[in-house]
């Protein structure tokens, strides 16, 4: 899809290499804003691998990263996430006692002025943001102040990408961000991904979860020992095409 | 509990708000548990009211001199408590408070009897003050340098200064109390205007700017997010090791102060000033409310458990009951409050039985 536009993401010729282990090895792909690219493979095919090298926390071995046609090159997570690629962990990375607004803005929390002069922050800014941001990703909640701990799986999950949201993220990189949830929370994320999806971000979507893959993603890139198995459009292919190119039939 | 109740979306279909499960959660365990160290303090205020008035035919909490003297009693541990309010939101602990306002209280001593001569009584103090409280904080550097850099345990890390504090302080002292020449000094330690003491008004001004500190500046906000969760912190860009030699730094500030004006009500600095007062000021914190692991906690929780422990103290001592009581009395406290503090996370954990 959308072939003729500039990509948000490409990855060419991308390798990186743990001394003598190829952990990935001579990797491309393309993403094109507003598509969702499901990454499969078994464990150790080196699907962490590619999506730390791509959010800054490795240095590439060889290959390079171009954003929106621009080359890039990350020292840290943070230069990755201040170009807008985001990765949301399995394990949310939330403070679990603050609330939705804190949780979006921390680290980097708004100031305000009491009485003119003393500094203090400014919760009111954070809870509009909230709101704003979290109505965009269709969730609605009525007590921007409570805590997220009081949340559920899911909707925490949405917590994590409305904070990705909302610092304009335009690639967002998800590791399993259904494994843990049951199976209405699963489908809310589905959705999230869906509303992501229109507002034209590209997003990288890990799972072991085939049938989530089959319901989100426009493409699924295949990954076993560090190279590129397969690459597939969804509407092209079935489970069981997935599962050979997965363990190598 | 919580996912089933969320109705399963279709793709752009709200989610029901949040609200009646998170105002059910709230329920009245949750309310009493917040509220608990004011809970304390009232049925203990009524408690003693009751006894003074049926044994003594005279009032215990309407008497000025009583509540000078609770506020006077209060003082010390709740400075140290303040400090130690942050340090344990984040987690962690302080064990060396106690010996380093003692290190404190000797360093200002010296100090204020070095300079006195040359400088003037209030120069003197003031100096002298200040140079006691920048003495405390090296302590509380290199208590910060080894939870942050070196990654040692911070009851660990604290329990050593604990020992070295103690040392050095009864090193500078000479093994004895060093007396205070300074008439400014000590009346800054038991004066008083409009029947409230100096060191209450000094203490309820830092207090406050401790409040304001903890609930509405990054600083603060940064240290709940430590507390609750490390990593999400240093996720979001926060400096963990900056973030954690400052919060030892300033909880030696404060054990500092407590010293400087323990000094100055007793005229004299004293290395184990602060011994007893280490274990008070951290049943201040947890009967404040704050949780030993760490993410919870307010400054507001730990003025009333504070006053909880020195109503106990004093009142135990205004009736006229044998001193070992408050021990016995504190004791318990710390141990209900804690279990209404369990009680309640059971009841609002909500995430984790999904």
């Amino acid at each position: 899809m959308n072939s003729g536009t500039q990509p948000l993401l490409e990855v060419n010729n991308l390798s990186k290499h743990f001394g003598a282990v190829r952990a990935l090895d001579d990797f491309s792909m393309v993403i094109q804003p507003g598509e969702v690219v499901a990454l499969a493979g078994d464990n150790g095919a080196g699907k962490t691998t590619l999506i730390k090298t791509i959010s800054g926390v490795f240095r590439p071995s060889s290959g390079e990263v171009k954003l929106k046609g621009e080359p890039v090159s990350f020292a840290t997570p943070q230069e990755a996430r201040d170009k807008g690629i985001e990765t949301i962990y399995q394990d949310l990375a939330l403070a679990d006692n603050l609330s939705i607004g804190a949780n979006i803005f921390l680290g980097r929390e708004p100031m305000t002025r009491k009485l003119g002069f003393i500094p203090v922050l400014d919760r009111k800014k954070m809870a509009d943001a909230a709101r704003d941001t979290m109505a965009l990703l269709d969730f609605h909640v009525s007590r921007m102040e409570a805590p997220v701990s009081n949340f559920s799986g899911g909707q925490r999950q949405a917590v994590a990408i409305g904070r990705a949201v909302y610092w304009n993220a335009q690639i967002l990189i998800m590791d399993e961000p259904t494994a843990a949830l049951g199976v209405p929370e699963q489908r809310k994320v589905i959705s999230l991904i869906h509303q992501l999806k229109k507002q034209g971000r590209g997003i990288i979507f890990i799972s072991h979860n085939l049938q989530d893959i089959f319901a989100v993603s426009d493409r699924i890139v295949v990954l076993r020992r560090g190279v590129m198995a397969g690459e597939r459009k969804i509407s092209e292919t079935t489970h069981d095409e997935v599962v050979k190119l997965m363990v190598g039939g | 509990m919580t996912s089933s109740q969320i109705n399963a979306p279709a793709e752009g279909e709200h989610v029901k708000p949040q609200a009646d499960h998170a105002d059910r959660a709230k329920t009245v365990v949750q309310r009493i548990a917040d509220l608990r160290a004011w809970l304390f303090l009232a049925v203990l205020i009524v408690g003693f009211e009751a006894w003074s008035r049926l044994s003594f035919g005279g009032t215990f909490i309407f008497n000025g001199f009583n509540l000078q003297s609770i506020a006077i009693f209060a003082v010390a541990p709740l400075l140290l408590a303040t400090g130690q309010t942050f340090v344990i939101i984040s987690g962690g602990i302080d064990l060396s408070m106690g010996f380093i306002m003692g290190l404190a209280a000797v360093v200002a001593a010296h100090a204020i009897n070095t300079f006195t001569p040359g400088l003037g009584l209030p120069l003197a103090v003031l100096l002298g003050g200040i140079i006691a409280v920048a003495v405390a904080c090296i302590p509380g550097i290199i208590n910060g340098l080894l939870v942050s850099r070196l990654k040692v345990p911070p009851f660990i890390g604290t329990l050593g200064m604990f020992g070295v504090a103690r040392g050095v302080a009864f090193l500078l002292a000479g093994g004895t109390t060093v007396p205070v020449s300074n008439s400014f000094f000590a009346t800054i330690g038991n004066g008083r205007i409009f029947n409230v003491p100096y060191i209450v008004i000094i203490t309820a001004i830092f207090v406050l700017g401790m409040h304001y500190l903890l609930g509405q500046t990054r600083f603060g906000q940064h240290n709940y997010a430590i507390g609750a969760n490390v990593k999400a912190a240093s996720r979001c860009g926060i400096n963990i090791k900056s973030h954690l030699l400052r919060l030892y730094i300033l909880s030696a500030a404060c054990a500092g102060l407590a010293g400087v004006l323990y000094a100055a009500r007793f005229n004299a600095g004293a290395a184990q000033a602060g011994e007893p007062l280490l274990l008070d000021s951290v049943a201040a914190v947890v009967i404040g409310g704050a949780s030993l692991f760490g993410g919870s906690g307010t400054i507001i929780g730990t003025v009333a458990g504070a006053f909880v422990i020195a109503v106990i103290q004093y009142g135990l001592v205004f009736v006229n009951v044998e001193p070992f009581w408050q021990f016995i009395s504190v004791g318990v406290v710390i141990i209900i409050s804690v279990l209404i503090d369990q009680a309640q996370r059971r009841f609002s954990g909500g995430r984790q039985d999904e």
